[in-house]
């Protein structure tokens, strides 16, 4: 691997007037890596997001994305960087291939029109007006032209917003397989099971400032967090927090001589590791 | 493992015009399809020319009837509205829509989407005045100029005429806050234009310091550019100018499309709001 990262973000800060959106917030995103953020809403994930798209000017601090400062984006630099953004307006006049192949015109080396139009899964849809589709066809649409310059790095914002839980794993497919070919993923959700099942490593952001970079599976400790046994007591349900919690079903098993009754073994979700963060955050 | 091979996104003048053109392929589709924009944009002056063109057929100076002088005007109006208007509204509703920061986010040339906007005027404008003048001249109101100078009279005043309109429009569009609210200010304005300039009353028919505000802005020069094309000979004493004032329509129109690229240059944004 080459040492560069893809994404180097070092105390980047960003103020509207007296309003702090971003504080000093580090980041490093791998080459081929998949990188979510979470946030609550007002974070700054997408005012981080869009500083590293070359939208949004910073107020101090240092970014570097695939080698070049942001704040000038050059043309150059745009064919290397595909980006799905927030809710945005589409061609509706336009079919879908009328918009994917003229987008694919300003890429030196896009991938065939096509071929896209088939993996976002719109291949039914190739001659349909583009306001004529629904919100997440619309969705994977922003997706397609993501991806049609053949990116190095793909920014996706909220992607699966809106859509149905079967669009998501399908969503999720197209995702994980631009990730197999080795392109960089920096990822903005709301949904902690999607960064669970997309992304390597998981950053969580709340007031401006990164509280934690883990994998998912490690976040916040969640790893070796105490497991939760419950089970129905005499006196009704009964629960105990445990670092091992195999001795503690033997010996409710031995306690009960055989099945203990409603007997439930939980690890804390992403979600409860998340929840907990942010509210210790908030306090 | 990611090969280093060196991407570098297209460049220079061929580029641009392809990409371009593209976008103006792409523009021309786009609106011909939205039923509502062809209607506004295109049928109002026919609709303005029917109407007016029957009823004021009042005689004016130089022997002719109003019906005359009105077709030409409305000519004016027509590409007025195809370039100026057209593009003040569209352009602040796509920049609302987020579709102009959707180009930003790609490598393509700035310029070409400029050059996919004027293509899609100038296809709009051709259309319109071909439409006017059939009309003009089924009813008998003007008949097709003879001498080829005519000819080449209205080539360059719709060329200059289609790029002063073309980029002020560009640089009205940054007027508007929102997309909704861009009818509501580029409307008005066109609409005062259209009543100093000469459209709907005979120019030198209003008082001199309201000539002097219409002759500052382009449209009365591309109304009296087009009656040139139109009227006889006969009628040219009777402009404000006591003549057709090629030279200065040219200057003027000029001038306009110079300073209308100062401030689009200076104030164009592709997005609303914060950071734009």
């Amino acid at each position: 691997m080459t040492a560069e990262p893809a994404i180097r973000v070092r105390g980047l800060r960003k103020t509207y007037g007296h309003h702090v959106a971003v504080e000093g917030l580090d980041l490093e995103v791998h080459r081929g890596e998949c990188f979510a953020l979470l946030g609550p809403n007002g974070a700054g994930k997408t005012t981080t997001v869009e500083i590293l798209e070359g939208y949004r000017p910073r107020s101090a601090g240092e970014v570097s994305v695939l080698g070049l400062d942001p704040a000038h984006p050059t043309r150059d630099w745009r064919a290397r960087v595909g980006i799905v953004l927030q809710s945005i307006g589409e061609f509706e006049a336009l079919t879908v291939r009328e918009v994917v192949s003229h987008f694919a015109r300003y890429y030196p080396a896009p991938r065939d029109p096509d071929e896209v139009i088939v993996s976002v899964g719109l291949a039914a849809k190739a001659t349909a007006r583009t306001g004529n589709l629904s919100g997440g066809q619309r969705r994977r649409l922003d997706v397609a032209l993501g991806m049609i310059g053949r990116p190095e790095l793909l920014f996706l914002d909220e992607p699966t917003t809106g859509f149905d839980p079967e669009a998501r794993q399908e969503f999720w497919e197209l995702i994980r397989g631009l990730s197999a070919e080795g392109t960089t993923i920096l990822l903005t959700t709301h949904y902690l099971y999607e960064a669970e099942a997309l992304a390597h490593r998981v950053g969580v952001i709340a007031a401006g400032r990164m509280l934690e970079v883990a994998t998912p599976a490690t976040l916040g400790g969640r790893a070796d967090a105490a497991t939760l046994v419950s089970w129905d007591g005499p006196d009704g349900r009964e629960s105990t927090a445990t670092d091992t919690p195999t001795a503690e079903v033997a010996k409710l098993a031995a306690r009960f001589g055989g099945e203990v009754p409603g007997l439930t073994v939980a690890r804390p979700t992403l979600e409860d590791i998340y929840l907990a963060m942010i509210s210790k955050e908030s306090q | 493992m990611t090969t280093t091979t060196v991407v570098r996104a297209g460049r220079g003048p061929a580029h641009v015009a392809r990409t371009g053109w593209a976008r103006g392929v792409l523009e021309v589709r786009e609106f011909f399809r939205q039923r509502e924009s062809v209607v506004f944009t295109l049928a109002f002056p026919v609709i303005f020319l029917l109407i007016f063109g029957s009823i004021l057929n009042f005689p004016i100076q130089g022997g002719l009837k109003f019906t005359q002088y009105f077709a030409p005007g409305i000519m004016a109006v027509g590409l007025f509205g195809a370039s100026f208007q057209n593009l003040a509204i569209q352009i602040a509703v796509e920049r609302d829509k987020g579709i102009l920061k959707r180009l930003e986010g790609t490598p393509m040339p700035p310029a070409a989407y400029f050059v996919g906007k004027v293509l899609m005027v100038l296809v709009m404008v051709v259309l319109e005045i071909v439409i006017l003048l059939a009309i003009s001249v089924a009813l008998g109101k003007v008949s097709l100029p003879t001498d080829w100078h005519r000819w080449v009279t209205l080539l360059w005043v719709t060329v200059l005429g289609v790029a002063a309109g073309s980029i002020l429009g560009i640089a009205f569009s940054s007027v508007a806050r929102t997309g909704k609210s861009a009818p509501a200010v580029v409307t008005p304005v066109a609409l005062i234009l259209q009543f100093i300039s000469g459209v709907y009353f005979v120019f030198t028919g209003f008082p001199k310091p309201l000539q002097y505000i219409g002759a500052f802005f382009p449209l009365k020069w591309i109304a009296q550019g087009y009656r040139s094309v139109f009227l006889p000979g006969s009628y040219a004493p009777y402009e404000a100018g006591g003549g057709w004032e090629h030279g200065r329509t040219a200057l003027v129109l000029g001038a306009w499309a110079v300073v209308g690229l100062v401030l689009a240059v200076r104030t164009f944004r592709w997005r609303n709001g914060r950071d734009a």
